[in-house]
């Protein structure tokens, strides 16, 4: 990745402000505020690994009272595009129904960082947000003062209007917006924030901006545009990563009903981010491009991927973790030692497949280039990385790209990736002056897609006397190319038990692959969480314990583990207060009555949010069935958006749910995904939706992000209750019981 | 071929070969793109429409199928009184994350309710199951269907 940053940046440079005349009157105020810069992958979760660009949050005031403020983080159904825009109002104390919220184009030097990825929004922004909202309202304070001839101390604000305090005397926002527009914006240093008491926008559930339209089947996602003389195209790729185009007939499809044109490509040879050789077909109608790919007899060279299977990769996985312990990536203590003298040993291999995203909006992107300039409609999590790609890939300027954000159809982590703009950048160059939108089809989009990888654990845990948990060993075979882990295939060396016992080892071997592996929601955590919680569950069974007293007494007392170079700060406090919680609301020492159903149990902390996860699973026949999860989680001391923060928790676990028990698993042969559509690869739904019940542990930290932390532990806690229920430990995923 | 279909009780014309599914009708000839593509193989129920009242999934209906249809689609849905109670019931407790399965959840919802008024949470769960959420609301989907019909409107229906 391009984009990674290593430096730790301290946030201490000025915040300048910038007010001016809207035009037909109003306020419009630029704020340039220092904000922390996404950092990717694994590094997420790293506090030291962000640097700083200048946010230039925007809003303006009009003379009618209407609050414009600007989105400017990709929607991928994480709801920024509300709660962003909610800090802003919240702060300025305007009527949340007097603000209009627009989308921002892409434009760093004015948003600075503009991507969704990592949990991030909330805890980047939320400072930033609120304090452009508290200097604008300060500014609009200040004017009415001065039409008024009051001192400032005397008025206060309230939806909307600012009122003089003891007489009850109030101004419209947009009455002084025009003054205020003429005033020098106030230092931000001087500028008080809401305690968290005051807010009225904030911790109330909000509904989403772009709710209403959808729910009207109104034109909402990067789908969904049309522009005049529009085209739509499919670009058929080799099957197997990588593979090169040798010759293509493609007479045939261009006599295909509604063919404008067939293009082959050639690539510039980066199949992991660039553009991948191809043959893309334009024509009226994206149904008629797509059955005309049939018409297409494309010779391929994909001898690159040869041997690239499943099988090879278990073997090869085999017979790393049979010859040693790979190369040590941390080593604390005299592990080796301890487990030799340990007074019981545990030892167990974990494994887990690769797997899609499958996101409901395949991938697509539109584009038209004209007069040496390309203009883009693109639902990117990460649409600088995009641009960055295609002007590499098609030798084009960074001055000559717009880019406007569009909503997403989900985003899992999937676009971060941008091979498809990439690719509709290359098919629209070839076609001046048509706007194309190249769609793909949900079978492009799953063999296309970047995997989360596959892994194996091999674990040792060695016991004292007591059953403390005295030595741990972690042998992690993974894919990369014998130098670097593959992207999202890295081990975070950080994960607990590292630095709460004295002896451990964590290593690694990496087998190569042409596979694209790329981040999937909570990347680096999603597989570990399920790997590192059930070995830990076998050894609190071991010691006779249970696993949230293991775990509890491995945190030890309250403190907080300072930021290493491989994590953000641990709070065993918080972390014991979210165990304590879900024991609590599980009622997790009553053991369930009916036969084959038990409870299990995980805790996990991942994106800087705690969460301990309770689940109830009846086991009959092979069949398992998931009656209740509890959760509960800390993400900081002010939930920003109620409405959507139970949403992305329950959806976090309704999916963990489905990586263990849908069957979903992408298998190869010769580097070619098996695996294509829904039937194959298939996704939760309804009726195996189990009862969530959320409690928010409020700790007096601010707040994080929660479109990944909640995810991890639900896998072990299924895992754990399935072992308590039957006996039978699940060490590989997806689970499979009926034929054991 | 060219075909006259009912499409939101509005006469529009096309001419689009026999076997083109109706969903790539809607959304590329005629710019009604408020009905989705999701898998194309009738797996996840993201296109879904009414065909003379019962829901279909648009990606496996070629156009010839529906000429004499009365074809009812999610921009249309809100004119009738059960389509208009999803669609505030939707909005009240905010159901959807992404939103772009959200069209034919919504259709499915009122071909249900049109069908079983006062619908059980098995008969609500038999009924949805073919439409997928990939972000996982199904929770929400449940509830709003439950208050559209007329229950669960006093209990939380945030959760």
């Amino acid at each position: 990745m391009s984009r990674e940053h290593g430096a730790a940046t301290v946030i201490d440079r000025r915040t300048v402000l910038k007010a001016s005349l809207l035009a037909g009157g109003g306020l419009a105020l630029d704020l340039l505020i220092p904000v922390p810069v996404l950092a990717r992958g694994e590094n997420a979760d790293v506090a030291g690994s962000r640097s700083i660009a200048e946010l230039s949050a925007f809003i303006s005031v009009a003379p009618d009272g209407t609050v414009t403020i600007v989105a400017k983080n990709p929607e991928i159904g994480q709801g920024v595009k509300t709660s962003l825009p909610m800090m802003v109002a919240d702060e300025l104390d305007c009527d949340w129904q007097q603000v209009r919220v627009v989308q921002a184009d892409l434009d760093p030097q004015r948003y600075g960082e503009q991507a969704a990825g990592g949990s991030t929004a909330t805890p980047d922004n939320w400072l930033p947000m609120r304090q452009a909202g508290a200097a604008a309202r300060a500014m609009l304070i200040q004017a009415a003062a001065s039409k008024w001839r009051l001192p400032v101390g005397e008025l206060t604000t309230s939806k909307g209007r600012i009122v003089q305090r003891g007489t009850g005397r109030s101004i419209g926002y947009g009455e002084v917006a025009t003054l205020a527009a003429t005033l020098a914006p106030p230092d931000l240093k001087t500028i008080r924030l809401k305690e968290p008491g005051q807010f009225t926008i904030i911790g109330q559930p909000q509904v989403g901006v772009d709710s209403a339209k959808i729910v009207r089947g109104e034109p909402a996602f990067g789908s969904d545009i049309r522009l005049p003389g529009m085209l739509y195209a499919v670009y058929e790729v080799a099957p197997a990563n990588g593979g090169r185009l040798v010759k293509a007939d493609i007479d045939a499809a261009k006599r295909a009903p509604g063919v404008k044109h067939v293009i082959p490509i050639t690539g510039n040879g980066d199949p992991d981010g660039g553009l991948a050789d191809g043959v893309a077909i334009v024509a009226s109608n994206w149904w008629l491009a797509n059955q005309a790919r049939s018409k297409l007899a494309i010779e391929w060279n994909a001898s690159a991927a040869k041997g690239h299977s499943t099988k090879t990769y278990q073997t090869k996985a085999d017979a790393a973790l049979a010859a040693g312990v790979g190369a040590v990536l941390r080593l604390d203590g005299d592990p080796a030692a301890k487990l030799a003298s340990a007074a019981k040993r545990v030892a167990a291999r974990y494994e887990y497949p690769f797997i899609a995203h499958a996101p409901m909006e395949p991938q697509n992107c539109t584009a038209r280039y004209q007069d040496g300039k390309i203009e883009i409609w693109a639902p990117s999590q990460d649409p600088q990385d995009g641009v960055e790609a295609l002007q590499k890939a098609l030798k084009i300027s960074p001055k000559t790209v717009t880019l406007h954000l569009m909503r997403a159809g989900g985003g899992f982590g999937r676009r971060l990736m941008n091979d498809y703009m990439v690719q509709v950048a290359a098919i629209a160059k070839s076609v001046p002056g048509v706007p194309i939108q190249l769609r793909w089809s949900r079978e492009d989009d799953i063999r296309r897609d970047y995997f989360r990888p596959g892994g194996w654990h091999s674990f040792e845990a060695g016991l004292g006397s007591q059953g403390e948990l005295v030595a741990f060993t972690d042998h992690f075979v993974t894919f990369g190319d014998g130098k670097e882990p593959a992207r999202a295939a890295g081990l975070n060396v950080g994960v607990p038990p590292a630095g709460l016992i004295k002896h451990l080892r964590y290593s690694q071997s990496m087998i190569p692959t042409i596979v694209n592996t790329g981040w999937l929601r909570a990347p680096g955590s999603n597989a570990l969480c399920f790997a590192s919680q059930s070995f830990l569950d076998e050894v609190a069974v071991a010691a006779g314990s249970d696993l949230p007293k293991l775990m509890l007494a491995l945190l030890g007392e309250r403190r907080e583990i300072p930021a290493s170079a491989h994590r953000p700060s641990f709070d065993t406090g918080r972390a014991h207060d979210v165990i304590e919680k879900v024991t609590e609301t599980s009622a997790w020492t009553e053991k369930p009555k009916q036969p084959g159903t038990a409870k299990g149990f995980a805790f996990y902390f991942s994106h800087r949010g705690y969460f301990a996860e309770v689940v109830e699973a009846n086991v009959s026949g092979g069949d398992v069935t998931v009656h209740k999860v509890w959760v509960a989680g800390d993400v900081g001391n002010q939930i920003v958006n109620p409405m959507g923060a139970e949403n992305q928790v329950r959806g976090a676990v309704i999916e963990g749910l489905a990586q263990a028990l849908t069957g979903q698993a992408i298998e190869f042969i010769d580097g070619v995904p098996q695996q294509s559509n829904f039937h194959d690869f298939p996704l939760a739904r309804m009726p195996m939706t189990p009862e969530i019940e959320i409690a928010w542990v409020k700790s007096d930290k601010p707040p994080t992000g929660l479109g990944e932390p909640a995810l991890p532990p639900v896998i072990p806690a299924l895992t754990n209750a399935i072992f308590a229920a039957t006996g039978k430990r699940i060490r590989s995923l997806p689970i499979t019981l009926k034929s054991a | 071929m060219p075909y006259r279909l009912n499409i939101n009780g509005v006469t529009r014309d096309v001419d689009v070969p026999r076997d083109m599914p109706l969903l790539w009708v809607l959304r590329d000839e005629l710019g009604l793109v408020g009905t989705k593509y999701g898998c194309g193989k009738g797996l996840c129920g993201a296109c879904t429409v009414h065909v003379d009242g019962s829901a279909q999934r648009s990606c496996q209906l070629p156009v010839e199928s529906v000429a004499n249809a009365k074809i009812q689609t999610i921009e249309h849905i809100g004119a009738t009184a059960i389509g208009a109670r999803l669609q505030q019931a939707w909005l009240k407790i905010d159901v959807m994350q992404c939103g772009y399965c959200q069209a034919g959840q919504i259709m499915a919802a009122s071909a249900l309710l049109a069908q079983t008024p006062q619908p059980s949470v098995g008969q609500i769960d038999g009924a949805m199951a073919g439409n997928i959420c990939r972000c996982g609301c199904y929770h929400r989907i449940r509830a709003a269907i439950q208050i559209a019909a007329g229950a669960h409107e006093e209990s939380s229906h945030v959760t």
